[in-house]
C-alpha cells in the first residue's frame, strides 16, 4: 500500500508555509467559488485541507500503479499502428487511473472542470508522479498546455478546449524542428490563414515532440511571411480530430522510453490562433517554457527521490566485509549527499513554486479588476523571483537528479549495472532532464544577467536578513563568508567586462555560486524551522562552500590567454 | 424507478501485515493492533458495482456495514469512490455476531431499503475467511445468489451475465433481478477515490461521529443532506433481539491454538532434468498442483 505521498514528510513541509494562505486567498478570489461549486474550499484550512486530500489520491496512484508499470513501460515502449501513436498497456492504464480519479486540469477554474488548486500543489502533484515514472511525468505534466489556452486563448477557444482535459484529453507542445532546436527563433513550419474556410493551415515538420500524437497539440509556426526571427512566429492550437498529420516515426531514446517522442508532418492541417499573432514564441512559448522548466525541475526532483529510496534501501541491505555498506565512509557519504541535495533542490523548486502561485494569481486579478499599487509592486517582486530562480531549479534539479541516480548505481555496484534493478532506467531516464526545456547552458544564459544585474545578490541578502534561532546561527555566519566570496568573485567577474567572452566562459561557475547560496540560505530557514532538515543543511552548506571555494579560485587565477589554449586544442 | 444496488461492505483489521502483536493472549484478534481497512474482496464487490452504474446511468448504489461508529469511514471511502449513499448499522445488540447472526442483521437492514436490484458483496472477509454471510443474507432475503463473481459480461433490463471463478476453471452464468452476487478477489481492483469527490464528501458524518468529535452538524445537514452518513440501529430494521448478537450466534470458539510451523525436512535437489522431474511427479502426485 505504497503512497508516495504519505511517506514523503518533506512535501506536507513544503505545502504547509505561511505564504499559502495569500496564494490561496487569491487563487481562490476570497473564496468566491464556495457554495457555487459543491468541491470548492469555504477557507483557507478548507483549501489546504482539500490539496492534502488530493495529494494523497495521486500518491495512492503512484505507488500503487504508475510505480509498479513503470518497468513493464519501458521494456515495452509505444509503437505507432495506422499513422496513430499506440502507448505502452502501462501508460494507458496509468493515463486512465489518473483520469478516472478527476486529477487532471488540477489547476484550472472549475467552470472548465477543474479543480482550481494552486500552483504548488500541481508541482507537488508532478513531483509525486515522476517518483513513480519520470517518463509518464511528460504525459502528465503536459497539461501545462491547457495552462496556456487558459491565460492566452480566446473565450472560444478556451470552452472548445478545456473542459477536455479533466476528461482524460492529452496535450503536446510542437515547438522544435530539424533545424530549431534550442533556437527556435528559426522555426519555420508554415501557417497561412484559409479564407475560405475561416482558419488557419499548417505546413511542415516538427521533430522531437514528446507526446507527439496528443488530442490537443500547441504549434508554434512562422504566421508572417517573409519573416526569419521570433518576430514572425504565432501559436495555434490544433486538435487531433482533425486527422491532418503524419506521424513520421517515434525515436527509440535512452531513457523515458515510455513517453512519445514523435515526428510529424503537417499536412495543411486545420488550426486556431491562440492570442495575438507575432506573440508565438516571444510571449506564450516563453511562458509556458517557465512552467514547463518548473515542470522538469519537479521531474528531476521526483525521480532523484526514486533513485535516493532504492539506494538507501540497498545500502541497509548490503553486506561486505561483514557489515552493512552503509556503513562505509565512502558510502554514508554519497547517500547523505543524495539527501541534502534533494532537500536543498526541493525546497528551491517550492520556494519558486510560490512565486510562480503569487505571480499568477495576480496576474489573473488584474484581469478582473485593477489592482492596488501595493498589488502591483507584489506582482513585480514576485514575477522577478519567479524569472529568477525558475533557471536555477531547472539547472540544479536536472543535474543533481544525474548525479543522484549515477551514485545510486555506484552504491549498487555491479547490480546497479544489471537490468534486474530497476536503478538503471532511472539513470537512463535523467539523462534527458538537463537537456530537454532547455539545456542547462540555456539556463546559464539564462540567469547570468541576474549576476551582472546584482539581483541575485539582493535577494541572497533577503534571505541572510531573515534571524535564525541559536543552533543555526553559526551556519548563518558560514553562508555570510560563502556571500563575500561570491560578491569578490563577481568583481573579479566583472573586471573582465560582463560582455566579454571571459564572462561568458566563467558564467555557468558564477551562477552556480548563486545558485549554492540561495539553496543553502533556502535550507537553512527550513532548518530553523523544523529540525528534520538541520543534517541537510550542514551538510549542504559545507559542501557548498567547498564547491564554490573552487570556483572562486578558478575565476581568481583566470587569465583570458588561456581561452585560445581551450579553442586550439580542438 | 432507479436500479438499486446494495453494496455490502466491511471494517476489518489488517491481518495481511501482522506483526508481533496481532494476537492476544486469550487467542482473539487484537484489534486495537491491527489498522482497520476496507475487506479487500468488499472492495472488488463495489468496483463491480460501479461498473454496473457506468453501464446503467440510473443505478443507485447504496452501501450497508455493520460495525461500531467508526465503520462510517468505510463508507465515506465508498462515496469518495463513487457510491451514492451508505448507512452504518451499530448497535451494543450487535456486537459478538457470528455470520448466522449478522446475516440476519444484514438482511433486515437490507429489507427496510425496500425494493433492491442487486447485492453485492466480497466472497469473504480476511479476519474471519468463512465465506458465509453472502451467501445467508441471499437465503434470508430468498433471491438467487452468484458466488465467486470475477467480472460483468452484461447487464441487461431482466437479468446480469456473470462469470464466476472456481476452482477448476470458469463459468458464465445469467439470473434475473433481483440477486446476490459475491465478489472474488480476482475481479478488478477497485478505482481510486475521485478528488472532487473527496472534496464534495469530506465533511460527512454519522450522528454519533458527530457526537464523538464533537461537531454541531445540524446547520451542515440542513443545507447539504448529503453530508449525512446514515445510521441505524436494532429497532430501526425491526430486529428481534433474540437474533441479535452473541445471543444469536450459535457458533462458539471452543479452543484457538497457535501454530508455529516448522520446516521438518529438506531435500537438496540438483538442477538435473530427472531432478526436477522427479519434483514435479512428486508435487502433482501430493496434488500439491495440477
Amino acid at each position: 500500500m505504497a503512497n508516495f505521498f504519505t511517506d514523503n514528510e518533506s512535501l506536507n513541509f513544503h505545502l504547509h508555509q505561511d505564504l499559502m494562505k495569500d496564494i490561496i486567498k487569491l487563487k481562490e478570489k476570497d473564496y468566491a467559488d464556495f457554495g457555487k461549486f459543491d468541491y470548492a474550499p469555504e477557507n483557507y484550512e478548507d483549501a489546504i485541507d482539500s490539496y492534502q486530500k488530493v495529494l494523497e489520491i495521486v500518491g495512492e496512484i503512484t505507488g500503487e500503479v504508475l510505480a509498479e508499470n513503470a518497468e513493464d513501460i519501458d521494456k515495452e515502449g509505444p509503437k505507432v499502428e495506422d499513422n496513430a501513436i499506440i502507448y505502452a498497456a502501462g501508460t494507458t492504464r496509468n493515463h486512465e487511473a489518473l483520469t478516472n480519479a478527476g486529477l487532471y486540469g488540477m489547476s484550472l477554474p472549475r467552470q472548465y472542470g477543474g479543480l482550481n488548486f494552486s500552483y504548488v500543489p500541481y508541482v507537488m502533484a508532478a513531483e509525486i508522479v515522476s517518483r513513480g515514472d519520470c517518463g509518464f511525468a511528460n504525459i502528465w505534466g503536459l497539461q501545462d498546455c491547457a495552462e496556456t489556452i487558459y491565460e492566452f486563448g480566446s473565450e472560444e477557444i478556451k470552452n472548445e478546449y478545456l473542459p477536455r482535459i479533466n476528461k482524460g484529453a492529452t496535450c503536446s507542445m510542437d515547438l522544435t524542428e530539424p533545424d530549431a532546436g534550442s533556437d527556435l527563433q528559426a522555426v519555420g513550419l508554415k501557417a497561412r490563414f484559409d479564407e475560405q474556410n475561416n482558419c488557419w493551415r499548417l505546413n511542415g515538420v516538427k521533430r522531437f515532440i514528446t507526446n507527439g500524437d496528443a488530442d490537443i497539440k500547441l504549434v508554434l509556426a512562422r504566421s508572417e511571411e517573409g519573416t526569419t526571427d521570433a518576430r514572425g512566429l504565432s501559436y495555434f492550437v490544433y486538435d487531433r480530430t482533425s486527422k491532418a498529420v503524419t506521424i513520421r516515426r517515434i525515436e527509440n531514446k535512452l531513457g523515458i522510453k515510455g513517453s512519445p517522442t514523435a515526428e510529424l508532418v503537417f499536412n495543411n492541417a486545420p488550426a486556431k490562433l491562440v492570442g495575438d499573432r507575432k506573440l508565438g514564441l516571444i510571449k506564450y512559448v516563453m511562458t509556458l517554457m517557465n512552467g514547463a522548466r518548473l515542470g522538469v525541475g519537479a521531474q528531476s526532483v521526483g525521480l532523484a527521490e526514486a533513485a535516493y529510496r532504492e539506494a538507501l534501501k540497498y545500502a541497509h541491505e548490503r553486506e561486505q566485509f561483514g557489515k552493512t555498506i552503509k556503513d562505509f565512509p565512502q558510502v554514508y557519504e554519497m547517500l547523505a549527499n543524495m539527501r541534502a541535495k534533494i532537500d536543498a533542490v526541493r525546497t528551491l523548486l517550492y520556494e519558486t513554486a510560490r512565486a510562480v502561485d503569487m505571480t499568477k494569481a495576480l496576474d489573473a486579478m488584474s484581469k478582473d479588476r485593477t489592482l492596488l499599487p501595493e498589488e502591483r509592486q507584489s506582482l513585480k517582486k514576485y514575477q522577478r523571483l519567479a524569472d529568477m530562480l525558475t533557471p536555477l531549479v531547472k539547472l540544479f534539479s536536472s543535474e543533481y537528479a544525474n548525479q543522484v541516480t549515477y551514485d545510486t548505481i555506484q552504491v549498487y555496484g555491479g547490480s546497479g549495472f544489471m537490468k534486474d534493478y530497476p536503478v538503471e532506467r532511472m539513470y537512463r531516464d535523467a539523462r534527458i532532464l538537463t537537456i530537454y526545456e532547455g539545456t542547462s547552458q540555456l539556463q546559464v544564459v539564462a540567469a547570468i544577467r541576474g549576476i551582472a544585474q546584482g539581483t541575485y545578490l539582493a535577494r541572497i541578502k533577503e534571505y541572510e536578513d531573515m534571524a535564525v534561532k541559536d543552533e543555526c546561527q553559526a551556519l548563518k555566519n558560514v553562508l555570510i563568508k560563502m556571500r563575500e566570496c561570491f560578491e569578490t568573485t563577481v568583481e573579479k567577474a566583472n573586471s573582465f567586462g560582463s560582455t566579454s567572452e571571459s564572462y561568458e566562459f566563467n558564467a555557468r561557475r558564477l551562477v552556480e555560486m548563486a545558485g549554492y547560496l540561495i539553496m543553502c540560505n533556502l535550507l537553512l530557514i527550513d532548518a530553523n524551522k523544523d529540525d528534520r532538515f538541520a543534517a541537510s543543511a550542514e551538510i549542504m552548506i559545507k559542501y557548498a562552500q567547498a564547491e564554490m571555494e573552487k570556483s572562486a579560485a578558478y575565476i581568481e587565477n583566470f587569465d583570458e590567454s588561456i581561452l585560445e589554449q581551450y579553442k586550439s586544442i580542438l | 424507478m432507479s436500479f438499486r444496488i446494495v453494496v455490502l461492505a466491511k471494517q476489518v483489521p489488517d491481518t495481511r501485515n501482522v506483526g508481533k502483536d496481532a494476537m492476544k493472549e486469550d487467542g482473539t484478534v487484537n484489534r486495537a493492533a491491527l489498522p482497520a481497512i476496507f475487506n479487500p474482496e468488499d472492495l472488488n464487490a463495489l468496483e463491480m458495482a460501479l461498473e454496473i452504474k457506468d453501464r446503467k446511468k440510473d443505478a443507485v448504489i447504496s452501501i450497508i456495514t455493520m460495525g461500531p461508529s467508526r465503520a462510517a469511514e468505510i463508507i465515506r471511502d465508498s462515496i469518495y469512490r463513487g457510491a451514492d449513499n451508505g448507512i452504518v448499522v451499530s448497535d451494543r445488540k450487535v456486537a459478538g455476531s457470528d455470520t448466522l447472526a449478522t446475516s440476519y442483521t444484514i438482511s433486515q437492514a437490507v429489507k427496510k431499503l425496500g425494493h433492491v436490484d442487486l447485492v453485492l458483496c466480497g466472497r469473504q472477509a480476511i479476519d474471519g475467511d468463512t465465506a458465509q454471510v453472502g451467501p445467508q443474507v441471499a437465503e434470508k432475503l430468498n433471491i438467487p445468489q452468484i458466488t465467486y463473481a470475477e467480472e460483468v459480461i452484461s447487464v441487461s433490463e431482466k437479468s446480469i451475465e456473470i462469470k464466476r471463478r472456481l476452482e477448476r476453471g470458469i463459468e458464465v452464468v445469467e439470473c434475473g433481478y433481483p440477486c446476490l452476487i459475491t465478489v472474488h478477489g480476482s475481479a478488478k481492483a477497485c478505482r481510486f477515490s475521485h478528488a472532487k469527490r473527496v472534496m464534495k464528501y469530506k465533511y460527512s458524518l454519522s450522528a454519533s461521529e458527530a457526537v464523538e468529535r464533537n461537531v454541531d452538524m445540524t446547520q451542515a445537514w440542513a443545507n447539504k443532506p448529503y453530508l449525512k452518513i446514515e445510521e441505524w440501529n436494532a429497532a430501526d430494521i425491526a430486529a428481534e433481539d433474540s437474533r441479535l448478537g452473541l445471543t444469536g450466534s450459535p457458533t462458539k470458539v471452543k479452543k484457538i491454538e497457535n501454530v508455529v510451523l516448522a520446516q521438518k525436512e529438506s531435500v537438496n535437489l540438483s538442477t538435473s532434468d530427472e531432478d526436477i522431474d522427479g519434483l514435479m511427479k512428486e508435487l502433482i502426485a501430493a496434488h500439491i498442483i495440477g
